[in-house]
């Protein structure tokens, strides 16, 4: 599914289109802040490979025309400017008005309708659509390097104390809900192992709530942007018709049959897999944030009903420790599920945008 | 087309400018109101930072929760605790009689207090929870002398900015914001339960303070410096827990 380059039938087609149409410019902003560094980093790993440029990404160019942005079939017939000029001037190998000339202005944005109910039409040509939008893309990123960072030092700071209890209080002198069957950072804490781990809480608390403010202050960006953008309404929101017991049933059976994806798939995703961002992003996250303020000393005291509502410091604790566990659970069910669909070419439409198969066509 | 981008250029443009200095002005105020911690710097420091600002903001006046008798924990928990000194050993034996909490820098009448001293002050009493870092919490009675009054007594200056505190365990001091040091349920303890605060616990003399984490309830408090800045001691960064790894503001 190799994006194709037209031109636009007409250029009062762009002056008429609204939502859903990214200017020229705003392509060659994009371009040229993520495309254009990815090319020239593919093209540099190749060239340190002593590769030669023939064999660059399998594909028959020089890098010169490798990492132009320029649609290669508009190259040589570069309008001289913004589209209305004469269409046999020579397009050198790189421009940096590559994406300016206002030759593709039609380009629907990521999750527009029509990209994401037929991805066929996308296919067919005339259009370029990114399988997410660079806000989807950079945002899964952080947070997913954020939830690493949240994920080891959590678990450091619980090696500190592998004991968890309900209500509000809870210690070595009391009787604990559940222990964990692991090794203690503190030798006061009666685990059964000969041995004490060396304490690792002070990087671990700093980084965990570091990292906290980058995934809670990255999490507001996503939901602004996703909210005014129409992202979550459009691509997180499922349809009434997918709502119904037979297609949900059928979804779940199909995944329980652990069957590969459709096409379509590619271009949107399925009624379970809405759902289940849906209750990420809107349940298990603020959920985990509340638990996690609960047991800030400073926090519950100018609003305790945060703490009194959980049961407590300890339930707060023990709530935290189950939610993270459920986020760590889905984290797996992701990564497998990517690894189902084809993870070359999931991975590859959530960092570069381009969605489609495995193979690259030439 | 292009209208419409240029539009969204200079309104980009706009925004970004406005972004810039508007962290600019955040710094500025952010310094001017106390909103920096003294361990700001390094790889931890935004955070850090944020933390501590956001909830001083949100908790300059804000009491830290109590309870009610019925839920004091059976037992306090007695932390792991370095090999007492000779120093504390000396004192313990006389019955901590010449017990001492010298209280100097930028106060009118610096002294010295004894015990006896400290218990005839008007006393308070709180139920309030200590929470270790670790996860661990229990709940207790303290009893003692409110710091806001020794400070007065000593007749703290208007431009004192820190309170610095200092065990008997040369490893172990800690620094609080004004916030923190005036905030009414800041104790200097001396008992628990209704008994003499044991040595278990931080006996006989131990800061008290609920709105933060168990390591800055220092034990065994022998001397206090009121200070303007952080700079001369230790490192500068505030208190030995940075020093250590850990953060200067444990309200977290």
């Amino acid at each position: 599914m190799r994006t194709t380059w037209l031109e636009p039938r007409s250029r009062s087609t762009v002056f008429r289109s609204s939502a859903g149409i990214v200017t020229s410019r705003q392509r060659f902003a994009q371009d040229l802040v993520l495309r254009f560094p990815q090319r020239c980093f593919v093209a540099a790993i190749h060239l340190f490979g002593n590769l030669t440029s023939q064999e660059l990404a399998g594909r028959n160019v020089p890098v010169r025309e490798f990492i132009c942005l320029y649609p290669p079939k508009l190259r040589d017939h570069r309008p001289n400017s913004r589209g209305k000029g004469n269409p046999a001037t020579a397009m050198p190998a790189f421009h940096p008005a590559c994406a300016i000339c206002g030759a593709h202005d039609t380009i629907p944005r990521m999750g527009d309708s029509a990209s994401v109910s037929s991805p066929a039409s996308a296919i067919s040509g005339a259009t370029v659509p990114s399988r997410h939008s660079a806000l989807v893309r950079v945002t899964h990123w952080i947070t997913t390097i954020c939830f690493i960072a949240l994920l080891v030092s959590g678990i450091e700071v619980v090696i500190s104390h592998p004991r968890f209890y309900w209500g509000e209080t809870g210690s070595i002198l009391t009787q604990p809900l559940f222990k964990l069957p692991i090794p203690s950072s503190r030798a006061l804490v009666p685990t059964g192992y000969g041995y004490v781990l060396p304490d690792q809480n002070g990087w671990s608390r700093a980084l965990h709530f570091q990292a906290a403010w980058v995934l809670v202050l990255t999490a507001l960006l996503y939901l602004i942007s996703g909210f005014f953008t129409g992202h979550l309404r459009k691509n997180l929101l499922p349809g009434k018709a997918d709502l119904s017991w037979r297609v949900l049933s059928s979804a779940i059976a199909d995944h329980l049959r652990f069957k590969r994806p459709s096409e379509a798939e590619a271009w949107s995703y399925n009624v379970l897999q809405r759902l289940a961002y849906l209750f990420v992003i809107f349940v298990l996250f603020p959920l985990v944030i509340w638990t996690g303020l609960a047991m800030s000393l400073a926090f519950v005291s100018a609003c305790p009903a945060t703490v009194t509502l959980l049961g407590g410091q300890q339930s707060a604790r023990t709530l935290h420790f189950f939610v993270a566990l459920s986020l760590v659970l889905f984290l797996l069910v992701h990564i497998g599920m990517v690894w189902i669909a084809g993870f070359r070419s999931r991975m590859r439409a959530m960092i570069t945008g381009r969605a489609g198969t495995d193979k690259e066509p030439t | 087309m292009s209208d419409l981008s240029r539009r969204k250029l200079i309104t980009n443009g706009l925004a970004a400018a406005a972004g810039v200095t508007g962290l600019g002005v955040a710094a500025r105020m952010a310094q001017r109101y106390g909103l920096v911690p003294p361990d700001h710097g390094g790889i931890y420091g935004p955070g850090e930072t944020l933390t501590y600002a956001s909830l001083r903001l949100i908790t300059r006046h804000s009491l830290a929760r109590e309870f009610s008798r019925s839920q004091i924990s059976a037992r306090p928990v007695p932390n792991e605790m370095p090999p007492l000194n000779e120093a504390f050993k000396r004192l313990q034996a006389g019955g901590f009689a010449d017990w001492r909490l010298s209280v100097d820098g930028l106060v009118a009448r610096p002294g010295a207090f004894s015990l006896a001293q400290l218990r005839s002050y008007p006393s308070r009493s709180q139920i309030t929870q200590l929470a270790c870092e670790e996860g661990w919490s229990y709940i207790a009675e303290w009893t003692g002398v409110p710091l806001s009054h020794v400070l007065e007594l000593v007749g703290m200056q208007a431009q004192a900015r820190y309170v610095v505190y200092f065990s008997i365990d040369p490893d172990w001091w800690e620094s609080i914001d004004m916030a923190d040091a005036l905030h009414p349920q800041t104790f200097i303890a001396y008992g628990l339960n209704g008994d003499e605060l044991p040595v278990a616990n931080g006996g006989p003399l131990r800061l008290r303070l609920p709105r933060q984490l168990g390591y800055k309830s220092v034990k065994f408090i022998t001397h206090m410096t009121v200070t303007d800045s952080l700079k001369g001691f230790g490192k500068g960064l505030g208190s030995a827990a940075p020093e250590t790894g850990y953060a200067w503001y444990a309200g977290i």
